[in-house]
């Protein structure tokens, strides 16, 4: 199947010879390594991208399934070249950042959350990212980030 | 003043994280790179009758399959005892028996899946008081020089005796006994295991390798590619970002020397990388550990003796997690003032998934036991529990009865600050189905770096380079901690060089120097104190050559201010008297005379100076030193425990609120306090994730985590069935509060805190739960299951 879909604002196309995952097309194929592989199985979330903008984890969709779709990885979200998003200037500022590897899931996950619900109370922002875990932060930093991050937002609009 | 130090900066290496720039092990890609995939045993104990890898051998992609029968053996481990591939026989579950390399790892899976093996499966021993048995089957039959041995214990002593135990025991007023039990664990690092090999043409191998002791791996592979007939050749050690660590970085693994084979059988780079089933049911977790505690008081309630007996289920095979007892000995020794002590430890061999460092290092199992046991002792003293640990509260400028000799201590402020946040006076409701109570627990661990290898050394290289940037070069390991930023901050205290002209180089052994690892907690307070050296040798380099060469850069500020405005007056000060070595100061970039720091053309920016030197006609200089710090320590005597192991000591203690529901046995923690001695601050913001983190692995351990197994096979690999805390599990308050007793040793006054954060979480909660409801589990994790069960046992027992 020839698959077609917007990578980050790009028009991007490749072949699919079986029924691969998203996460396998975006990191093998397309050379985008933001997504990480932390089970393989939709437990941790590292690879959580947004797919018309809600949050999937990427190694458990089929790639053909974004056929025609809007696909954003963490590579996607910087508003011009050398920024940062409010959301990864949150994460990065708040200290919810350790190692590292569930950040590019913990960010998307936090922007479709903060998409849909501009001002999140700290419980509906736990149970938004009750599907990415983080075995460095004990979650505080992450949830001061994202709170961080919709005062940003605000900020922005204004 | 400080200007960086105790502020809060955003960590050099986050904004890459935040941006999916970062490249770990995962990411990283060679030219010609093939996959390694490894055929793991299906049996916990067996002889191998039969390889048969022709299938595999067959098909199209597949590169090599190698077995022990067609390569060299390469033995590794802590004791010696384990090979890279198996021949003979399988000891656990996971020993490898093949690997194949091919140019997909969807092939190379596959191919591995196409080895048949037959076996003649053998009687296994899976817990370690049977395997101690007399007729137990032994996992292995000779020692690694092949002399027959006739038991399945562990050939490491480790043991204190002081004072006289049983004549304290007869005088005491109360005495407690209890057995205390830690399950396995995984670490679960988010970002999975895995290396890439690569020979060039010489021989000399190159590792990307997931590690804490790049310096330690580089010796084991360099005897690794001695065992292959590469004698004399190097082994380059490159570490990615490592996407956590918690001490799976602390041994040198099977699966980095298969892929050495493998990248030798075929000349092609190889990378192997676990997923997340093969992490948990092939790497090595946390030890199981059985605690027996004895202790003792007066009637007033001073610690009279502690008597403590250590079992550990090493698994099939040693790692330096078989050195665990070297930090269990810290606090049985030497957490509160006791001054009979007995302490001794088995570690045995199973046919289990053998075991390997994690966080805390057998302070939590040992210190899960000691303070469980302190509130049972309180208990029946009539005492209250805080009152008891205050009574026998461990202060400054002691040394223990193991020769810990503690410098800083601010654990009496711990206990008192812990209590009052958590009002721990307070009356709480005990009658009816949901009840509450508070706990608390302390700890005490290395924190001056923790020396049980012959060096406890860490160098550090720093290189201006002459646009005025600063490179700190360090063998130690980011791996999330926030080391960076620790070597970034104290680097532009005590240098001058804005942090955001400093460069930390990525961790490499062919440039960065020596470091015995990072583990211990000693990450910060080694390098850092390093680079205290070497900032001290920079900065003397930096002021030598501005004696010559700062006077004709300031006549250049001078011309250039003229030329601008020729109206300005000339100095009406003979500057150049001044000029001597002792009297520059360096700070933010600027170079200028000490006594006169605000008068503008007396600055030098230092890329200038640094030019002027680098560019000298008739030979230049430049300006890179070195620096290698040894911690003033011991390396204890193991057999007789004693041995001051670290420069000085971390204390801490945590506190719980919780609420039980005597009906379903859940524990809901209402608030947790943290309050730990870590000499000085450099990050607040990183050094509060770095702890909080360490609390939620701390309420995992209690509450959740367990690798179950049943005959050596792992039964919960996924996070599925084995449940780290969620930000659902974490949703309490948190109190923190970071005491600054401002340690001599430390650098600018810092303790190490890795492990802290997490050791006396677990028996915190325990003593909250036994106070809401009189009744004790033993056995981590406290499960509700346990609990109901324990709170119908204590029923039928008042019935």
């Amino acid at each position: 199947m020839d698959l077609r879909f917007q990578l980050n604002g790009h028009e991007v196309s490749c072949s699919l010879v079986g029924s691969e995952l998203l996460l396998d097309v975006l990191r093998r194929s397309l050379g985008v390594l933001g997504p990480k592989e932390g089970c393989g199985k939709g437990e941790c979330g590292a690879c959580t991208v947004l797919v018309d903008g809600r949050p999937f984890n990427a190694c458990l969709l089929p790639a053909a399934e974004v056929h025609g779709r809007a696909v954003t990885t963490v590579e996607g979200l910087a508003p011009a070249p050398g920024e940062l998003s409010p959301v990864q200037r949150a994460f990065v500022e708040a200290g919810g950042i350790q190692c590292g590897f569930c950040s590019p899931g913990m960010i998307l996950a936090s922007r479709a959350l903060l998409d849909r619900v501009p001002d999140p109370t700290d419980r509906e922002i736990r149970e938004a990212l009750i599907g990415n875990l983080c075995r460095c932060t004990g979650y505080s930093q992450i949830i001061e980030s994202v709170q961080r991050a919709a005062e940003l937002r605000r900020e922005g609009d204004s | 003043m400080s200007r960086y130090l105790g502020k809060t900066r955003e960590r050099p290496d986050v904004a890459d994280k935040a941006t999916g720039r970062t490249e770990y092990i995962h990411d990283v890609v060679r030219p010609g790179m093939l996959y390694g995939a490894i055929r793991f045993s299906e049996h916990a104990h067996a002889r191998i009758a039969r390889i048969d890898t022709s299938a595999a051998e067959r098909m199209p992609g597949v590169r090599a399959v190698i077995t022990a029968d067609n390569t060299p053996q390469v033995r590794l481990g802590f004791l010696r005892d384990n090979v890279a591939l198996k021949g003979g026989k399988v000891r656990q579950f996971r020993d490898e028996v093949a690997a194949v390399a091919a140019i997909d790892p969807d092939i190379a899976a596959e191919a591995a899946a196409a080895i048949v093996v037959e076996y003649e499966p053998l009687p296994g021993v899976f817990d370690p008081i049977e395997a101690l048995a007399d007729g137990a089957p032994l996992v292995h039959e000779v020692d690694p020089r092949g002399r027959p041995v006739t038991s399945n214990l562990l050939p490491v002593h480790f043991r204190h005796v002081s004072g006289d135990v049983d004549a304290a025991r007869a005088a005491s007023a109360h005495v407690v006994a209890g057995e205390y039990s830690t399950p396995l664990i995984q670490q679960t690092c988010m970002g999975t295991a895995g290396c890439i090999a690569e020979f060039d043409l010489q021989h000399n191998l190159t590792m990307w390798a997931k590690t804490q002791i790049p310096f330690l791996a580089q010796r084991d592979f360099v005897g690794a590619l001695s065992q292959m007939g590469y004698e004399g050749r190097n082994a380059r050690v490159i570490v990615p970002a490592l996407g956590g660590g918690f001490g799976t970085g602390l041994d040198t693994h099977c699966y980095e020397y298969i892929a050495i084979l493998l990248a030798d059988a075929t000349g092609k780079p190889v990378k192997m990388l676990y997923d997340r089933d093969q992490e948990f049911a092939y790497l090595s977790p946390r030890q199981s550990s059985t605690v027996r505690i004895e202790q003792g008081c007066d009637a007033q309630g001073r610690l009279t003796f502690r008597h403590v007996h250590v079992v550990q289920d090493n698994g099939a095979y040693g790692s330096w997690g078989a050195t665990y007892p070297s930090v269990m000995l810290i606090p049985a020794t030497s957490l509160y003032r006791v001054s009979n002590i007995h302490f001794d430890c088995e570690l045995v061999y199973t046919n289990n998934t053998y075991a390997q460092a994690m966080r805390g290092y057998g302070n939590p199992e040992l210190t899960w036991a000691l303070e469980s046991n302190l509130d049972d002792l309180a208990g029946l003293a009539g005492v209250d529990p805080l009152d008891l640990r205050l009574l026998n509260c461990n202060e400054p400028d002691v040394t223990t009865p193991m020769g810990l000799k503690v410098t800083t201590c601010g654990l009496r402020e711990c206990l008192t600050n812990t209590a009052q946040r958590l009002d721990w006076r307070a009356e709480r409701p005990k009658g009816g189905d949901v009840v509450r109570g508070v706990g608390m627990a302390s700890l005490m661990h290395v924190g001056g770096s923790g020396r049980i290898y012959r060096s406890d050394a860490a160098g550090v290289i720093l290189r201006l380079d002459d646009f005025g940037n600063l490179y700190v070069l360090s063998g130690g390991v980011e791996m999330g901690q926030g080391f960076h930023s620790s070597l970034q901050i104290v680097a532009a205290e005590s240098v001058g060089v804005t942090p955001e002209r400093i460069f930390i180089n990525q961790t490499d052994t062919s440039t960065c120097p020596w470091d015995v690892g990072t583990h211990a907690s000693r990450g910060a307070f080694t390098a850092c104190n390093a680079l205290l050296m070497a900032a001290d040798k920079l900065r003397a380099k930096i002021f030598d050559a501005a004696v010559e060469l700062y006077a004709g850069l300031v006549d250049r500020n001078l011309e250039a201010l003229f030329r601008r405005d020729p109206t300005v007056a000339p100095p009406d000060f003979d500057w150049r008297a001044l000029i001597a070595a002792d009297a520059f100061e360096l700070v933010d970039d600027a170079l200028f005379l000490r006594e006169r720091p605000d008068v503008p053309w007396l600055r030098v920016p230092l890329s200038k100076l640094v030019r002027a030197a680098h560019f000298r006609d008739g030979g230049g200089a430049m300006f890179t030193v070195e620096a290698f710090y040894d911690p003033p320590s011991e390396l204890p005597d193991w057999e007789r425990g004693v041995g001051n192991m670290s420069a000085c000591y971390t204390f801490g203690t945590q506190g719980v609120e919780v609420e039980v529901d005597r009906e379903t046995g859940e524990v809901r923690i209402l608030k947790m306090v943290s309050v730990l001695d870590v000499g000085k601050v450099i990050n607040p913001q990183a050094l509060r994730g770095q702890t909080l983190g360490a609390l939620a692995q701390g309420v995992g351990y209690a509450l959740y985590e367990q690798v179950i197994t049943h005959e050596g096979r792992v039964l919960n690999p996924s996070f599925m069935d084995y449940k780290i805390p969620t930000a659902i599990e974490m949703d309490f308050p948190i109190e923190l509060e970071f005491l600054e007793t401002d340690e001599p040793a430390g650098p600018y006054g810092v303790k190490g805190i890795g492990e802290p954060g997490l050791t006396p979480t677990a028996p915190a909660i325990a003593n909250a739960i036994a106070d809401a409801t009189g009744v004790r589990v033993h056995d981590l994790p406290i499960t509700p299951e346990k609990l109901l069960a324990a709170l119908a046992a204590n029923e039928e027992e008042a019935t």
